[in-house]
């Protein structure tokens, strides 16, 4: 299996093009709310909690935003690519040709990866202005940035292919996505929470990426960020399964 | 040599409705092959069977040898398929789609056979509109030029004229029969039968997921139905001994009532020689005399009525 065909470029390339072309919305806007999150939150909680030792709340935040930013726009755009092209039906120039399971979903999930860091970069470059941010561990950052990104491009794959409607895969995001993002301490650290919340959110993977993403900056995290890389390649793989699975059973695709 | 297409005992349901009850066809290399029916037959079903979007339940589809489903590289690397419904992708240029497409089946630096598509197309003034600026007819050439980007040995052409205007019309035709004199394999699914009947050598009709005809043009217009003799006479009637021949079916029923006008049913042109003899010998004179050839809508009119022999000649 050549994972670097023409046929996996090409629809690596189509991808791309697909959210540059509409670039306002598919990489500004988001950059624009995170923004605004940062400005509210900020404002309101900066000096008055502290999340890390010795790390303001603005700082604090920042990496959650970025990471929050990484995570649903990859899952938006492999997701939304979808289910666009198999409700207007152009799903069929991906599915006549040669292209192998692995091809498809690898291009989805690169292009998703891609836009996901462009995003978080983004956000990363306008909030960084509004903060002093330390980099403990850069590999850490760069690790749990593709990571998350990659588990979310996948879960976008499989959202994609399962939903039929975008009312679907809008139920997907805001009942699935968007809450395991924010209870994912993207606002706050988990250890802030009640007993029974705090032990709640170790079921969150969703967690694990963002703690992990977090100690690059700090080298302080609530859990070890071994154990957050562990989970999180283990979720990675559990889901390229799943959504291989579907793609060469041809769940919702091949009738 | 290898079929094109060898379709067999495909059989596949949706939610315990049949589409497809075992068909089984070899379509050869080279081929211009007509794939007929009224609608809900099946044709789609099996086209879509060919092309890998929808896996049988039962049977087995093979292009050049290769399986659809086993070894569905190979097998879609020969065939490209022009879809029914009028499909595209809002974001691209007609240049981008072709090339997108190029690429999906592994050739990149192909802008050379893409241009000539293109142009056999006469696409070329709209290369850098994008797709959603096109019309109908536009978006049906673009569709066509997707499906040839990769010169595929196998043709599958699902209605590519519907609702089409007749320059398309020409147009495609005209590319097409060159894919086809070049040794292109050609299947062609349509509702305008006239079309049918200009272009395909071999035809396969399909009824509620069944092939109730398959045999090449000619035997078809000359076997199932032949032609009819159409006379009117001045003087005398029509004697006894070709009483027999006169058309009686639903389809000929208003041609008889014209009097001493009578429509009778030759299966051969020697037929007629005889016919007249026997008219000149009983006294009858001839006024006017039209010898009409049945065409494809005659026969598959009679065929899908179930009213002609032809549902048997499977062959």
């Amino acid at each position: 299996m050549n994972l670097f065909s023409v046929g996996f470029k090409t629809l690596f390339y189509k991808e791309i093009l697909r959210f540059w072309k509409v670039a306002t919305q598919t990489i500004a806007a988001p950059v624009v709310s995170a923004m605004l999150y940062l400005l509210i939150f900020g404002h309101v909680l900066d000096g008055r909690v502290e999340m890390l030792d010795g790390v303001s709340y603005t700082s604090f935040l920042i990496p959650g935003l970025v990471m929050m930013s990484v995570l649903q726009n990859a899952f938006a755009n492999s997701s939304s690519s979808l289910i666009q092209s198999k409700i207007t039906g152009n799903l069929v120039f991906i599915l006549l040709p040669p292209l192998s399971h692995v091809e498809i979903l690898s291009a989805y999930v690169t292009a998703s990866v891609l836009r996901g860091l462009v995003v978080g970069l983004g956000v990363f470059v306008i909030t960084a202005w509004f903060a002093h941010l330390s980099f403990v561990a850069p590999l850490w950052i760069v690790a749990f940035a593709l990571l998350g990104a990659g588990i979310l491009g996948t879960l976008g794959v499989i959202a994609g292919i399962w939903a039929e409607k975008f009312d679907q895969l809008a139920a997907f995001q805001n009942f699935l996505i968007t809450p395991a993002t924010f209870l994912a301490g993207v606002f706050y650290s988990i250890k802030k929470l009640p007993p029974f919340w705090l032990a709640v959110s170790h079921f969150n993977p969703f967690f694990y990426m963002i703690d992990g993403f977090r100690y690059g900056f700090f080298g302080q995290s609530d859990v070890s960020p071994w154990t957050s890389l562990a989970i999180v390649a283990v979720f990675f793989v559990a889901l390229a399964a799943i959504a291989i699975n579907l793609l060469r059973r041809g769940y919702k695709l091949r009738h | 040599m290898t079929a094109a297409i060898q379709i067999d005992s495909v059989e596949k349901s949706y939610k315990g409705f049949k589409a497809l009850k075992g068909v089984s066809l070899n379509i050869e290399q080279g081929e211009f092959f007509g794939l007929l029916g009224p609608n809900g037959a099946g044709k789609t079903t099996l086209i879509s069977t060919i092309a890998g979007l929808i896996r049988p339940d039962v049977g087995s589809v093979r292009i050049h040898g290769h399986d659809v489903v086993k070894d569905f590289r190979q097998a879609r690397m020969k065939l490209g398929v022009v879809p029914q419904e009028l499909v595209f992708d809002p974001f691209f240029t007609v240049r981008e789609t072709l090339r997108l497409q190029s690429g999906y089946f592994g050739l990149k630096n192909n802008d050379k056979w893409i241009d000539e598509v293109m142009e056999n197309l006469d696409l070329t003034p709209k290369a850098d509109v994008n797709m959603r600026a096109l019309s109908g007819g536009m978006k049906r050439r673009v569709l066509v030029a997707q499906a040839l980007v990769h010169k595929p040995p196998v043709i599958v052409l699902d209605e590519p004229t519907a609702g089409v205007d007749v320059e398309l019309r020409q147009t495609l035709w005209k590319f097409i029969s060159r894919l086809n004199r070049e040794g292109h394999t050609v299947v062609l699914t349509t509702h305008y039968l006239e079309e049918a009947q200009a272009m395909c050598q071999r035809v396969a009709m399909l009824k509620t997921g069944n092939v109730v005809a398959l045999d090449t043009m000619s035997q078809l217009l000359r076997r199932v139905s032949g032609s009819s003799l159409v006379v009117h006479l001045k003087h005398g009637g029509l004697p006894e001994g070709l009483r027999h021949l006169v058309a009686h079916d639903e389809h000929d029923e208003g041609k008889n009532n014209g009097g001493d006008t009578y429509t009778l049913r030759v299966n051969d042109y020697n037929e007629v020689e005889g016919i007249l003899a026997r008219l000149r010998e009983s006294g009858a004179e001839i006024d006017e005399m039209q010898l009409q050839q049945a065409d494809l809508e005659d026969i598959f009119i009679q065929i899908m009525e179930g009213s002609s022999q032809a549902g048997a000649s499977v062959r």
